[in-house]
């Protein structure tokens, strides 16, 4: 009985850190700027494919792909930032809203068109693969692995916050973005970079789902909703908000289709109606 | 702007003048018979439209002139789908009974949920009315016993119509039926727009802060039209549910809520004709694609989307009342022109 | 002796370690007209914020005439006679003024409820909101959407809407404010034309305005209320002129002083 109960929590730990991947760059966007990007998740799609087209198409080991769909999900999140987004900063969250779905949209069209809509393969190394017997529980030694590199990338990110200039910058235009600008803060610069840096990850987060939860052009809304669910739980533009919400999610989600898999979603739906009225701001937001 | 005569005339006669039936939207409800004539072998696709059209009404009701962005508007129209469905493989297929059980079914469950709904702002009211949305159609889809899970309600067998008028393959009665009722709701919705009630609405939309201001208590406002929303979604569902004897899990999805929402932007909201004008646009226009693989669909819908909201902002409506920005275009339009709010949510 | 119209007993407030108000006491004999000034950051418009229900104190109570309103929400607050206007306009953009107006008059009247009838059946709303117009010179532009106003008619359009509430206390905040000179005549016009009955406090950094339509004056600084007297004691004091002016500025006051006693006379030239 232990063992299932600690399994299932090892699951949605790991399930729970991919959600935050994919989430935190939303979260301090929506802090920062009040941007509704919905188009986030096409951005960990993109990094997706981008590693499945390196792995596949060039023969480029797993590991080594990492690092680019990262940088290809924050190039192209630019680039759309600077075309479209940055006119609608003013505009209304329903605008807002509307326009990035319509990205989401033809994101989603397009990636069927060029991939097709089966689930896209992926080659882990052999080290990745298999489980390890750790006190008579079984660990997916690859979920081992997500849960020990998210964890770097979230220290890396929480000491690039708290002890560089640049972190400042980010956290005082979350904080206050009027005050933030008369102190001289270039709020603009640092929302594009603030953006760039958050849809990397989200697109790290796409090919590092691959193996746990599988690709194909759908991606880009199905698991809008989970980080929506994750972004509103835990406060916008708060990190360990969105850590923590991702893990409420993550371990709820996992004990969910365990124990009780009639029900489905149902738990998850419930849970976040119930955070939400309990506190509208999210579990660590402002306001 | 010059001053023209409307703008001194005495309050009353500017008020009569702007409630007033303008010559486009009697040609407008003369054109929704025109089907009969003209492409009588399109009833049933006119009737999906009246219906979606009538679902449209009813989001823009909440959106376009209450501010409440809904996410999940489909539940009603679902609840009110799987109502009448339930209702005729109960045993009694009459269709307008059946109709106003649907009605009261969506509006008990709308008026429960507006408790909740009218306490919410920003994005925990978009993110609540997704995960109820989400949550109907988990529910719906794990009682398979009482909504036939994902294969649909069977048994739907509806009785003549008045007694008379049988539903058939034609879509001649479905369209009947489906076009009265969205005119008779329409109605209604026109007069409560016209009504102190509209007036409190548009405020609410404007300035909730100001509302507060002036003594005015927004919750019980926006209880009161998320019901009446929620009934009309209702009976336009259970109208798709009598006019093609079956109920799926289709009728509450988000795909439902998002196309909805998507068609009264197309249209322009806030304007009562935007959403029937964007239904009939978007569905013609899928009708006609509908050769093309259904997830390519989505691709120009995306398109129009981005453009929509870069360079259409108010939707169809929204340009033509920006091209009859003037006295004369008032005078013509009138309504149709009305002026939607643009702007961030209170 | 009758009740005063507001009063404020021992209202504090601060934000961490920034006080904004400490130990407010404040007595406002009905028909009055109060002007409320002081530097900026002094904490008028928390004040305004704290009595109208929108800022909860940390301590004190709020009196409207015999009841005890601290717990009340700002929407019953409105019900019971205590409104404001904003230093900022907060209205609504798309409505007409007659429209924004009516919508007033009827949320007092409990109409607003009503979603059967056509606002055409509501002729006695509709002519009390042209009334309210028209006694503050907008009935020429009743018609014209909100935000097409010129920036002076849309800070009548405030006092308007707070008319409509049909208010026993009126705080008015800053009403001349970003007011150009030319369209403020009308403003002015309309604020000593207020009905007698009403209790007025307003804000104001306007001199000429607080020497010309205030009857007593209370300076505020630092989150305290300084002085409370009459205009030409406030003029006079020493500490005020120290705080508020600063000794250069004595002068400036003196001249507005003589201005608005001067401008009195010629009111009538404005109207």
């Amino acid at each position: 009985m232990i063992t299932s109960v600690l399994g299932v929590l090892f699951d949605g730990f790991a399930y729970g850190m991919l959600l935050f991947l994919l989430s935190v760059g939303l979260s301090v966007t929506l802090g920062m700027m009040n941007f509704v990007n919905l188009a986030h998740c096409t951005f960990a799609m993109i990094g997706g494919y981008v590693s499945v087209t390196l792995m596949n198409g060039a023969g480029w080991p797993f590991l080594a792909t990492l690092p680019i769909a990262f940088l290809a999900a924050a190039a192209i999140s630019v680039a759309f930032e600077r075309t479209m987004f940055h006119r609608l900063y003013r505009a209304s969250d329903l605008d807002q809203c509307l326009l990035t779905i319509g990205v989401v949209f033809v994101s989603v069209a397009v990636t069927a068109y060029l991939y097709g809509t089966s689930q896209q393969p992926v080659s882990l190394p052999n080290y990745l693969r298999g489980s390890l017997h750790v006190a008579g529980l079984t660990l997916g030694v690859y979920r081992i692995f997500l849960i020990v590199f998210a964890l770097a990338v979230t220290a890396a990110l929480v000491w690039g916050l708290e002890f560089t200039r640049f972190g400042a910058q980010i956290r005082a235009a979350v904080d206050n973005q009027r005050m933030a600008r008369g102190l001289g803060i270039n709020v603009d610069a640092a929302f594009a970079i603030a953006f760039a840096l958050g849809s990397g990850l989200a697109g790290l987060g796409g090919a590092l789902a691959i193996d746990m939860v599988g690709l194909d052009p759908s991606f880009a809304l199905a698991y809008l909703v989970y980080v929506l669910i994750v972004v509103a739980v835990g406060g916008l533009g708060s990190i360990g908000g969105s850590f923590a919400a991702a893990m409420l999610l993550g371990i709820s989600d996992m004990a969910g289709k365990y124990y009780f898999p009639a029900i489905g979603s149902f738990l998850i739906y419930l849970v976040m109606i119930s955070l939400l009225m309990w506190r509208p701001s999210g579990i660590f937001g402002r306001r | 702007m010059a001053v023209s005569s409307s703008a001194l005339a005495g309050p009353h006669q500017y008020l009569q003048a702007q409630i007033r039936w303008r010559p486009i939207e009697i040609a407008f409800w003369l054109a929704t018979l025109l089907p009969f004539v003209l492409t009588p072998n399109y009833l049933v696709l006119a009737s999906q439209i009246a219906i979606t059209a009538l679902f449209a009404l009813s989001l823009d009701l909440i959106l376009g002139y209450a501010g409440i962005v809904s996410l999940g508007h489909a539940a009603f129209f679902g609840v009110g789908a799987y109502s009448a469905g339930l209702l005729s493989k109960w045993g009694w297929g009459e269709p307008l009974t059946g109709v106003i059980v649907a009605g009261l079914a969506a509006g008990l469950l709308g008026y429960l949920v507006s408790f909740i709904i009218a306490r919410f702002r920003h994005l925990a009211l978009i993110m609540i009315t997704l995960g109820f949305g989400l949550l109907l159609v988990e529910a719906a889809n794990s009682a398979g016993w009482l909504t036939g899970g994902a294969d649909g309600l069977q048994g739907v067998h509806m009785w003549p119509l008045l007694g008379t008028f049988q539903f058939d393959l034609y879509g001649y009665t479905a369209y009947c039926y489906a076009l009265i009722v969205l005119f008779l709701c329409f109605l209604l919705s026109r007069r409560l727009i016209n009504s102190p009630f509209g007036l409190s609405l548009r405020g609410i939309r404007e300035n909730i802060i100001r509302m507060r201001a002036i003594g005015a208590e927004s919750r019980p406002h926006i209880r009161t039209i998320y019901t009446i929303a929620a009934v009309m979604a209702g009976i336009a569902g259970a109208i798709l549910t009598q006019t093609t004897e079956t109920v799926s899990l289709g009728s509450l999805d988000f795909q439902r809520s998002a196309d909805i929402l998507v068609m009264l932007i197309l249209g322009g909201t806030g304007r009562l004709y935007g959403g029937l004008i964007g239904a009939t646009i978007y569905l013609i226009a899928r009708d006609q694609f509908s050769g093309i693989n259904p997830q390519y669909w989505y691709f120009p819908i995306g398109i129009l989307l981005i453009l929509v909201v870069l360079f259409l902002p108010n939707g169809i409506l929204g340009g033509l009342a920006r091209l009859a920005e003037t006295e004369r275009g008032r005078r013509w339009l009138g309504p149709l022109t009305a002026p939607s709010w643009r702007g961030k949510f209170p | 002796m009758t009740a005063p119209a507001l009063a404020t007993r021992g209202l504090d407030k601060s934000f961490g370690s920034l006080i904004v108000a400490s130990g407010i006491e404040l007595v406002l004999p009905p028909g009055v007209r109060y002007a409320l000034i002081g530097p900026n950051g002094a904490g008028k418009t928390t004040l305004i914020n704290m009595v109208t229900g929108m800022l909860q104190p940390d301590a004190g109570r709020i009196v409207l005439g015999d009841d005890d309103i601290t717990a009340l929400p700002p929407e019953q607050r409105v019900r019971r006679g205590l409104v404001r206007t904003f230093q900022i306009n907060s209205l609504f953009p798309h409505l007409t003024a007659l429209e924004s107006v009516t919508l007033a008059v009827c949320e007092r009247r409990r109409a607003a409820r009503i979603w059967w009838r056509q606002l055409t059946a509501y002729g006695h709303e509709v002519d009390e909101a042209y009334e309210i117009l028209s006694s503050l010179m907008l009935a020429a532009v009743c018609h014209r959407l909100t935000r097409e106003l010129a920036y002076g008619q849309q800070r009548l359009l405030e006092i308007a809407l707070a008319l409509a509430t049909r208010p026993k206390v009126l705080l008015l905040d800053e009403p001349a404010a970003g007011v150009p000179r030319d369209e403020s005549a009308e403003l002015f016009a309309a604020i000593a034309g207020l009905p007698g009955d009403i209790t007025v406090l307003f804000i104001e950094h306007d001199m000429e305005l607080v020497f010309r339509f205030a009857s007593r004056v209370i300076v505020m600084v630092g989150g305290r209320i300084l002085l409370d007297g009459t205009p030409q004691e406030i003029a006079a004091d020493e500490r005020v002129r120290a705080v508020y002016l600063g000794q250069a500025h004595g002068k400036a006051f003196d001249r507005a002083r003589q201005d608005s006693h001067r401008g009195s006379h010629h009111e009538s030239r404005h109207g």
